[in-house]
């Protein structure tokens, strides 16, 4: 469904990307990890059309998306959970859920999909009409996946979604991550630090390093790589 | 104000006061009245900044020049074809000279942002600062708008009426666009860019909408502020002009249109009741504003929550 090919993205004179490839198949779950400066988070950013790509191509159902404008991309269908719980502070939680929807029309679904939204976040829901900038970074989270799910994507990609959140929470969203790849069939690609809790809910898995794919395999295999055990897992 | 009927309900009390304030206007001590309609002018640059400035998070510090680019068009305007127009038709003459003042400033509005948009922050603040002062010195070497020596003659046809009206339409039209579900975008763009862009919102475009709205409100504020004091000269619309503006936004705290009308109120008075104290008048003025920001940096009437950092812009 997702399919990028020798990727390279620069900041100035800096390469952050060395020619990045990888698939993301149908309604599958896919992770990226990595330590610091890997390249994860530009691998995203550049898909979703935040950042220029130097070189190298992205498609999408078969579309080339490369270089085309963010607006563009999520209209496609493909939508970005931006890293740090960028939730709208200024409007509130249905504000926000509305702002998710800003490309669609149609009210009765969109009406569903918040229903679906309370159903899976049921933490929005005592929220609903509080200033999003007044939540706590886990209820933050939720809204900022909650809201992605609103432009109606085939596919999502999350970064970071544990990043700064109490451990409690953080099962309780990957629970939820799980459950929207199989409910709604949706795509889902994962960046994560956490690399052993991404890797026990997906399907395959990319290691990433300075900016190269260092390792892929099944999610299953690269729990038990020895390598990627040392370097990521903690042994 | 949250919901598109406060909007409208500021409309109708604009409205109710402007027709009422007009009736009784010949019974207005002059000076009085002349202050009243420098609130009101205030009021629609104030509430049109803030569209930029507050609600879309954008630092414009060219709206003294967007002022300029429709007083001077209104103005001349009027000079033009006041002579051909019987007395009956002067409110019509009127209308289509603030019209197209506004229409105009809106279109440098337009010239302005499309290129200068994607700059950020400072940026952005220096570039239409750039932009005012280069309306200032076209305007002070154009001799068919007076030059240095400044437009003089203008018809006084503001009157108190109009001025509220208009502001009363000002607060109107601002409130009811970013209350809209299209007008969270505003919010939107300025809480977030990048998440906005992948919500699918274009943010460049956005930008550009409130920088023709303000700009075009702007216009319609200099049309009305020279048929006011029937003069005009480009001093008054120089990089100061501007600041002062941006000081009611700031006061009033951006993005909260009632805070900033009553800004834009206070700040036009005070100087008058700092009168009495002749030179020292700026000094006080100055304190009253560094003190004001001390108590409340947020400003006077913000309740919405701001991220770190983004109120020091």
């Amino acid at each position: 469904m997702l399919e990028i090919d020798h990727l390279e993205v620069s900041y100035g004179s800096i390469r952050a990307l060395h020619g990045i490839s990888l698939k993301v198949p149908e309604k599958s779950i896919v992770t990226l990890i990595g330590g610091n400066g890997a390249g994860k988070s530009t691998t995203l950013r550049s898909i979703s059309g935040l950042i220029k790509v130097r070189a190298g191509n992205v498609r999408y159902d078969g579309q080339d998306i490369t270089n085309k404008p963010a607006h563009e991309i999520v209209a496609r269908g493909l939508c970005h959970v931006p890293e740090g719980r960028m939730v709208f502070a200024n409007l509130t939680v249905m504000e926000n859920l509305h702002m998710g929807a800003y490309l669609r029309k149609d009210r009765a679904g969109i009406a569903s999909d918040i229903e679906y939204a309370f159903t899976i976040f049921p933490r929005l829901k005592e929220r609903i009409s509080q200033l999003a900038g007044t939540l706590s970074g886990g209820e933050q989270q939720m809204l900022a996946i909650a809201r992605a799910l609103m432009s109606k994507p085939r596919c999502l990609m999350l970064d970071e979604p544990s990043l700064g959140i109490a451990p409690i929470l953080v099962r309780s969203i990957f629970d939820q991550i799980v459950a929207i790849n199989k409910e709604r069939g949706l795509t889902i690609l994962l960046v994560e630090q956490n690399a052993n809790l991404a890797l026990s809910i997906s399907h395959y898995g990319y290691v990433l390093e300075t900016g190269s794919v260092l390792i892929e395999d099944t999610a299953e295999a690269l729990r038990k790589d020895p390598q990627v055990r040392a370097a990521y897992l903690g042994g | 104000m949250k919901s598109a009927d406060g909007a409208k309900r500021w409309l109708l009390v604009g409205i109710a006061l402007a027709v009422v304030a007009s009736y009784f206007t010949p019974q207005f001590n002059r000076y009085y009245l002349g202050i009243a309609i420098d609130c009101g002018i205030n009021i629609i640059l104030a509430v049109s900044l803030n569209l930029i400035n507050g609600h879309t998070g954008q630092f414009s510090l060219g709206h003294a020049g967007f002022m300029a680019v429709g007083g001077y068009t209104a103005a001349k305007f009027s000079l033009v074809f006041e002579a051909m127009v019987p007395d009956s038709l002067k409110p019509l003459l009127f209308v289509a000279a603030l019209t197209l003042g506004g229409l105009i400033a809106a279109l440098a509005g337009l010239g302005v942002g499309v290129p200068s948009l994607r700059l950020k922050g400072d940026y952005l603040a220096i570039v239409t600062l750039g932009f005012g002062e280069i309306i200032r010195v076209v305007v002070q070497n154009m001799e068919s708008v007076g030059a240095a020596s400044g437009l003089k003659n203008i018809p006084k046809w503001t009157t108190l009426g109009w001025t509220f009206a208009l502001a009363a339409i000002t607060i109107y039209a601002v409130a009811s666009l970013v209350n809209s579900t299209y007008g969270r975008g505003f919010i939107a763009v300025s809480d977030d860019e990048v998440a906005a862009s992948s919500m699918g919102i274009n943010p460049v475009r956005y930008k550009v909408t409130a920088f023709v709205t303000g700009a075009f409100f702007a216009g319609i504020a200099g049309g009305l502020y020279a048929h006011h004091k029937q003069f005009l000269s480009p001093t008054g619309f120089d990089f100061l002009k501007s600041i002062d503006i941006v000081v009611m936004v700031i006061l009033g705290g951006m993005g909260r249109t009632a805070g900033v009308v009553i800004a834009a109120i206070i700040l036009t008075l005070l100087p008058e009741f700092l009168r009495q104290f002749a030179d020292y008048r700026m000094i006080i003025y100055s304190l009253l504003i560094i003190g004001l920001m001390m108590a409340r940096p947020q400003g006077l009437f913000t309740l919405s929550f701001k991220k770190k950092g983004a109120a020091s812009v």
